[in-house]
């Protein structure tokens, strides 16, 4: 034993690249989280504005036909993947046991291992780019045209293997946050007093847990049809290729709400922290969230009216899509309801947030119209979905997104973004996604096709496509403006101190950046609003008072090496690069060696060891 | 992920009372049912729309099934029993009926390799052959990777408590295998029903 446990010594450095690569902590996760998934945002950014530029014109040659579908393809994948959802999983790393009080997640190096596998399934996604084509068939991938008889590049399989893999970190992050936020809130902080922000943690994570094993047996599926010759999408066999799409759309719509709930909680949390008022109506914001993720489930196949399911199936589909924007509206008159006779600060953080609540209900309302069979049936693949996607993706998360970026980049960092340069940020985005993506209302409905590489002169969509590209450019400078923003602030920012908004909730009370333990003492919860009831008392909950103390909430934050935190550990990075492995080999699966009956191969054996061998290190490391 | 953890894992209390590992454990099966129903699905609706044979009915050796099936369904019994034990602080029964658990599981994986192998090499049925091929070969294939998985863990745990990790205290690592054992082990009991017992309609 004595023996083993040298072996499994686990790491101790506290700086320094090591330090990264096995770290448990959840703030630094969180910020890996945020710096890589930042980074793919950048790279999808970029591939949109390839597509505009070549769109600017008629007839224009910039790209050709086969790069832009791979573009459009890998544009959709990266911003929804690697982009919106690891953001919001940023935030939730960062954020989620600060406002429960707790000192991390519930499984910490499970936590890690998140991250690694979503790394990894980040860079498998994208390595079509090197290897002759990136996929090319939509983020949908319908059926049949992603047979190997019709695509026959690698980059359909890295779609397969890179949404496989990035489903177990998934899987993995949201099983973890369920259970820490179930488990893990400090004494006092019943489900009703939890933050809004938590609430929405939760059930996107409860959405996760039951969307993604969906689409992985539709992944599976058409791994077996391109890799074994199976015949699930194959027509000639049997096969229907209207299954893929119920399979990708179970797990699509209640996607879409993975997308959208974290940004809805942020704002939730934003919006009463500027008006210095509480949440207006919180339990109708809570359980309408809560009702969006149980009819997030009843409303896939409004995706597909145009497969001709019949008029019972239509008619179905369409009232439940139509029902599904009642809890949004709840919500939107709640946030209303929060603003009215608050008094409200127009800092950055609040701009954005009201920003998404003007864009997201734009894009609510086109919504609404798909739902309508006819209606979407003009509507179906033009512009207009994407003028819709885009209100309610870019609109609402990424604007939810950003106003959490600014909202608590303080706490990560002890440096306030500056407001100047914020306020430009926020103009140059606003009024380049409305210039880039206002426009695609009206040629979508002149009926411009969605996904066309270029298209003639004459049809009326010349002026208002050079429109949207020179909006998606400004938008573009609005985003440059924003890193150039960070990097300037994180050395020359003003210093924010524990609590620079006045903030209601429990990361306030502790210091800017937190120390590795979050809590000296883990406090007790008497109320919503938990830190604000600490420094006002409870009965004041409408306008600002003077302080009556300062928060006790932390003790004292001397030095303490008494808090046992878990220690760092190498075994998530091992497991991780095993599936990693793994799935390169079933991509390059040449000269399989037959065992069982069935093809392997030396890499993904390799792989699999490496996976075992991980989770035997991980499972019988020492606890300290 | 979280296998047979060390001895001596430090449990903090938590706000629910429960178990984090074991309720993490029954949301992963909960998220697994979700990752069977659409295969099982799958199954049902492609099995009657082969243009080609061989059909169910004619591969499907039903009393040959139901005896690996009960040797499936023992193996559980067989768990409980060695859950049963540690709990008491027996680990000459824990370790007597996790390979005994194991075991069983062994039996029915290779009850499954020969049934693989007959259909393949007697009936011309292959993954490629049909869409009935297709379907069912994924879905019990997902299964038995599900057995393969479990009878691993089973040993891991027979290595450990052969080691001393495993005791009263700590039973909880036992009882979580258990769960991931019985859920495999139900989610058998529905395939067999739907899909050996439940005749499939004739390709028209």
């Amino acid at each position: 034993m004595a023996t083993i446990a040298a072996v499994l010594r686990r790491p101790t450095s506290p700086t320094g690249v090591w330090a990264w690569i096995t770290t448990v902590d959840h703030k630094r996760i969180g910020v890996l989280y945020l710096v890589t998934a930042f980074t793919f945002f950048l790279i999808g950014g970029l591939e949109a504005m390839a597509m505009r530029t070549q769109l600017m014109r008629a007839d224009n040659s910039v790209v050709s036909a086969s790069v832009f579908s791979q573009l459009f393809t890998m544009h959709a994948l990266t911003m929804i993947f690697l982009g919106v959802m690891p953001l919001s999983a940023a935030f939730f790393n960062f954020i989620v046991p600060l406002q429960i009080g707790a000192r991390d997640v519930a499984f910490p190096r499970l936590n890690a291992l998140s991250y690694w596998v979503f790394l990894f399934g980040g860079i498998l996604l994208n390595l079509g780019w090197f290897t002759g084509g990136a996929a090319d068939a939509g983020w949908f991938a319908y059926a049949n045209l992603t047979e190997r008889t019709y695509t026959p590049s690698h980059g359909m399989d890295f779609y397969v293997l890179g949404l496989l893999v990035l489903g177990v970190s998934s899987l993995a992050a949201a099983l973890n946050f369920i259970i820490t936020i179930i488990n893990l809130r400090a004494p006092g902080m019943t489900l009703m007093r939890m933050p809004v922000f938590i609430w929405m943690t939760l059930v996107t994570s409860f959405l996760l847990v039951f969307a993604f094993p969906v689409i992985t047996v539709g992944l599976f599926q058409l791994l077996f049809d391109r890799f074994f010759g199976t015949n699930f999408f194959n027509v000639a066999g049997g096969g229907d290729v209207i299954m893929w799409q119920h399979l990708f759309w179970v797990f699509g719509h209640p996607e879409v709400y993975i997308l959208i709930l974290p940004a809805m909680g942020i704002v939730s949390e934003v919006l009463p922290a500027f008006s210095r008022k509480p949440l207006f109506g919180y339990p109708f914001v809570v359980f309408s969230g809560v009702v969006i993720g149980f009819m997030g489930w009843g409303v896939w196949a409004h995706h597909m009216f145009t497969t001709g399911m019949g008029p019972v199936a239509d008619a179905v589909f369409s009232v439940t899509t139509m029902l599904i924007a009642v809890p949004t509206g709840v919500k939107i008159f709640n946030w209303l309801g929060t603003l009215w006779g608050g008094s409200l600060d127009l800092k950055t953080p609040m701009l954005f947030a009201l920003g998404f609540v003007f864009l997201f209900i734009i894009g609510g309302l086109s919504g609404v119209s798909h739902a309508s069979p006819p209606a979407d049936l003009q509507q179906q693949d033009t512009y207009y979905i994407v003028a819709h996607i885009h209100y309610v993706l870019f609109g609402g998360s990424i604007f939810g997104i950003f106003a959490g970026l600014y909202y608590w980049f303080p706490k990560m960092t002890n440096r306030l973004l500056d407001e100047g340069v914020g306020k430009l940020n926020f103009w140059l985005m606003f009024i380049g996604m409305n210039m880039a993506f206002a426009p695609m209302h009206w040629y979508g409905l002149q009926g411009m096709p969605r996904r066309i590489y270029t298209y003639p002169s004459g049809m009326g969509w010349d002026g208002w496509n050079l429109v949207s590209t020179i909006g998606g450019y400004i938008l573009a400078v609005g985003i440059l403006v924003f890193v150039y923003n960070v990097f300037s602030s994180l050395r020359r920012g003003r210093v924010a101190g524990d609590d620079p908004w006045d903030g209601r909730t429990l990361e306030w009370a502790i210091p800017s950046p937190p120390p590795h333990y979050n809590f000296a003492e883990i406090p007790v919860v008497h109320g919503r609003d938990a830190f604000w009831e600490q420094k006002y008392g409870a009965g004041h909950g409408e306008g600002a008072q003077t302080p009556m103390h300062r928060p006790v909430a932390g003790g004292s934050y001397e030095a303490h090496a008494d808090i046992h935190m878990p220690s760092p550990s190498y075994w998530p990075i091992v497991v991780s690069f095993g599936l990693l492995l793994l799935a390169l080999g079933v991509v390059y699966g040449l000269a399989p060696v037959m065992l069982l009956g069935l093809p392997f191969n030396v890499t993904s054996l390799l792989g699999v060891g490496i996976i075992f061998i991980g989770i035997y290190g991980w499972s019988i490391e020492p606890v300290a | 992920m979280q296998h047979a953890a060390t001895a001596g894992h430090i449990e903090l209390p938590t706000s629910t009372g429960l178990n984090s590992r074991k309720l993490l454990m029954w949301l992963f099966l909960a998220s697994d049912c979700l990752f069977f129903g659409p295969l099982i699905t799958t199954y049902l609706i492609y099995r009657g729309r082969s243009p080609v044979g061989p059909y169910p009915h004619e591969v499907f050796d039903i009393p040959y099934t139901s005896v690996s099936a009960f040797v499936l369904l023992m193996s559980s019994l067989a768990m409980v029993l060695a859950l049963a034990a540690i709990q008491r602080g027996d680990v000459r029964g824990l370790r007597i009926w996790l390979l005994a658990t194991a075991g069983l599981g062994l039996v029915f994986l290779g009850g499954q390799f020969y049934e693989f192998n007959t259909f393949f090499h007697h009936d011309g049925l292959s993954l490629s052959k049909n869409i009935f091929g297709s379907s069912f070969f994924v879905l019990t294939g997902f299964h038995g990777a599900h057995v393969t998985i479990g009878v691993i863990w089973l040993l891991s745990l027979f290595a450990g408590s052969m080691r001393g990790m495993l005791h009263q205290g700590n039973s909880l690592n036992v009882e979580i295998a258990g769960l991931y054992w019985h859920f495999v082990d139900v989610v058998w009991i529905v395939i067999f029903t739907v899909v050996y017992l439940i005749p499939a309609p004739l390709p028209h």
